[in-house]
């Protein structure tokens, strides 16, 4: 366990400057010269050269890349072509925790309803609600979010007039509610579907067949034996859920005015503001490598059976 | 395969396992469902000139916003343009950028790369597996927004420079650049899943006796891959195929939704839905939203449920 663990934790810095150089190599050379996009009408060639000196940019590529990581370990990640003079982290950290909050609120719900959903699946297998449940989790697991919601917004907003459709107030506001709900619907899906099956398999386990023979209640069958070890595999999958997450954060905060890092991305694909894209890029990859490490690890933690070799 | 063995188990002469999944397929209500949408849509995408009454484009001022109505089943947008013949239009930028996508990215570089992964091992599977995670190591479409965000320009300056040189005009403007990146991107990145399954249905089957038994007849590699390895394969790349278009289908609708894509005038469904996506659309002209929107869920929908009907025909033993 411990190689396994040093293999990952050695394997993980390789990963994310791969990362980061594929970020950076698709930015230098994609776009194409960004004092020229800076600059659009001046066009002084000393000026462009002046300014190209100033930022480094006369530098080989490699050395580019080098002095992009060096600034972005310490935060710095340049400054926005579209906000001139704001720094691209400053952009950023503003938003992280808008974003945050609406990501938790989504994942809670996810687990909330997923777990009770997949436990109704597996206690009728093979029945009509098992089948039913089934299709319904393929179905909204695929779907993606701007599909859901404007169906949701009809519901809840037009037809219902229950939840407002705009805005952002924190956490504890009603306006988290809808983008919470849309954003959590692929996690309702993929949860319920993954603890049906996890049921199912440790329903069929002899340690339960043991504690219905020694009387137990049915109630702490459930509670005691099948329901915990039956998560743990929900467990895994919440580092992956990470990644739909962010590409419906994306949608979910334009649709419903949200201030967060998803909302700044689109601002960016937009107005192709390649600083902003790259950081966003760049920490999303971050975020979704470390947390799956810490899943991976996490997961051996809770279940001393699994072997890495 | 071994004559010995089909009568050991009594199964009657000339059925195959494809003939007895076919017919397991074919008695899947689901599947067949799933089937017939998806052959409806893209032949209605495929032969969009013909199956759509108007031109996506042709305007009709006299006529906007109208809600759906027998000469236009969907309505008509604020231009005046036929709903319905925008959304086959939109279907056929689907249907172009999907098989175009899953046939060189899934298929192609995916089944080769997993191959040699599988069946080579030692360094190339290291590579390869390494290169895989890295390209994993970007959550969902992330990759491929960012491959479309940065590298049109190079293309179009590109196919600009091939247009100088060789004399042809109009490729660039034909909106062939859009088409190029956009499944170009989907492909570099659709074809990790792809090898990785390949990849460890050959690591298993490598171990299976008729390879062994092959290879101790003195079967070339060549011969092994093509006449054992290959069809064993076909089962999980079938499903995976069928799952994979329909999430390569919503990738292809976020790129477009995302300004990304296919650029108008073509039509595409991630770009109607963005355009009518505001909440006073909803509540004045919701027609002009919902329909595009159904037909998405539909083809991604019935993707899914036409590749877990194939799962369930070809591996009746999964469930």
């Amino acid at each position: 366990m411990g190689a396994y663990i040093l293999r990952r934790l050695l394997w993980t810095p390789v990963l994310l400057l791969t990362v980061a150089f594929i970020t950076f190599a698709l930015g230098f050379y994609g776009p194409g010269d960004p004092v020229e996009v800076l600059m659009k009408q001046y066009q002084d060639p000393a000026v462009v050269a002046r300014v190209r000196a100033q930022r480094g940019l006369d530098r080989p590529f490699l050395v580019q890349y080098g002095i992009y990581i060096k600034n972005a370990v310490t935060g710095d990640l340049g400054e926005s072509f579209k906000y001139r003079g704001q720094s691209v982290s400053g952009l950023i950290g503003r938003r992280v925790a808008v974003s945050a909050q609406l990501g938790l609120a989504a994942l809670l719900l996810s687990v909330i309803l997923g777990i009770p959903v997949g436990l109704l699946a597996a206690l009728r297998q093979g029945r009509w609600q098992d089948t039913g449940i089934i299709s319904a989790t393929l179905l909204f697991y695929a779907l993606p979010v701007f599909i859901t919601a404007p169906f949701l917004l009809m519901l809840f907003v037009l037809w219902l007039g229950i939840l407002p459709s705009h805005g952002w107030g924190g956490f504890f506001d009603t306006r988290i509610i809808m983008p919470a709900l849309v954003l959590g619907i692929p996690g309702v899906a993929f949860i319920a579907r993954m603890s049906r099956n996890s049921i199912v398999e440790v329903l069929a386990q002899d340690y339960v067949r043991t504690a219905r023979a020694k009387g137990l209640t049915e109630m702490m069958v459930y509670w005691r034996h099948v329901l915990r070890n039956a998560m743990i595999p929900i467990f895994t999958v919440l580092g992956m859920g990470l990644a739909t997450l962010v590409t419906g954060a994306i949608i979910v905060e334009t649709y419903f005015g949200i201030p967060g890092i998803g909302r700044l991305a689109i601002d960016a694909f937009f107005s192709r503001d390649y600083p902003v894209i790259m950081a966003f890029t760049l920490l999303i990859a971050v975020a979704y490598v470390v947390a799956n490490l810490i899943v991976d690890i996490g997961y051996r933690f809770l279940d001393p059976r699994i072997r890495y070799d | 395969m071994v004559s010995f063995r089909k009568k050991k188990t009594a199964a009657p002469k000339g059925r195959s396992l494809w003939v007895y999944a076919a017919r397991r397929f074919a008695r899947s209500k689901k599947g067949m469902v799933c089937l017939a949408i998806i052959v409806l849509l893209y032949g209605a995408g495929i032969f969009a000139p013909l199956a759509a009454p108007q031109h996506y484009d042709q305007q009709n001022l006299g006529i906007t916003l109208r809600p759906p109505s027998a000469d236009h089943p969907f309505g008509t947008d604020r231009l005046g343009r036929d709903m319905f013949s925008r959304i086959i239009y939109g279907i056929r930028t689907t249907v172009i950028v999907t098989t175009a996508a899953m046939v060189t990215g899934g298929l192609l570089l995916g089944l080769a790369l997993g191959l040699i992964s599988g069946y080579f091992g030692r360094w190339a599977d290291n590579l390869i597996m390494r290169v895989g995670e890295v390209f994993l190591a970007f959550p969902d479409i992330l990759l491929v927004i960012l491959i479309a965000a940065t590298l049109k320009p190079r293309v179009t300056e590109w196919v600009l420079n091939m247009e100088a040189t060789t004399g042809i005009s109009g490729v660039a403007r034909s909106g062939f650049v859009d088409y190029l990146v956009v499944f170009g991107a989907l492909a570099v990145v659709s074809w990790v899943g792809m090898a990785r399954v390949v990849r460890g249905q050959v690591l298993s089957l490598k171990q299976s006796q008729y390879i062994m038994a092959a290879r101790a007849l003195g079967a070339s590699n060549g011969r092994i891959i093509v006449h054992h390895i290959f069809p064993n394969l076909l089962p999980p790349i079938i499903v995976l195929v069928s799952v994979g278009m329909g999430s390569i289908a919503g990738a292809e609708v976020m790129l477009s939704w995302l300004g990304l894509g296919v650029q108008p005038p073509v039509p595409s469904l991630g770009a109607m839905i963005f355009d009518n996506g505001d909440i006073s659309i909803l509540r004045t002209t919701p027609y002009l939203l919902l329909f595009p929107v159904a037909t998405v869920a539909i083809i991604i929908f019935a993707f899914n449920l036409l590749g877990d009907a194939l799962n369930d025909a070809l591996n009746p033993r999964a469930r």
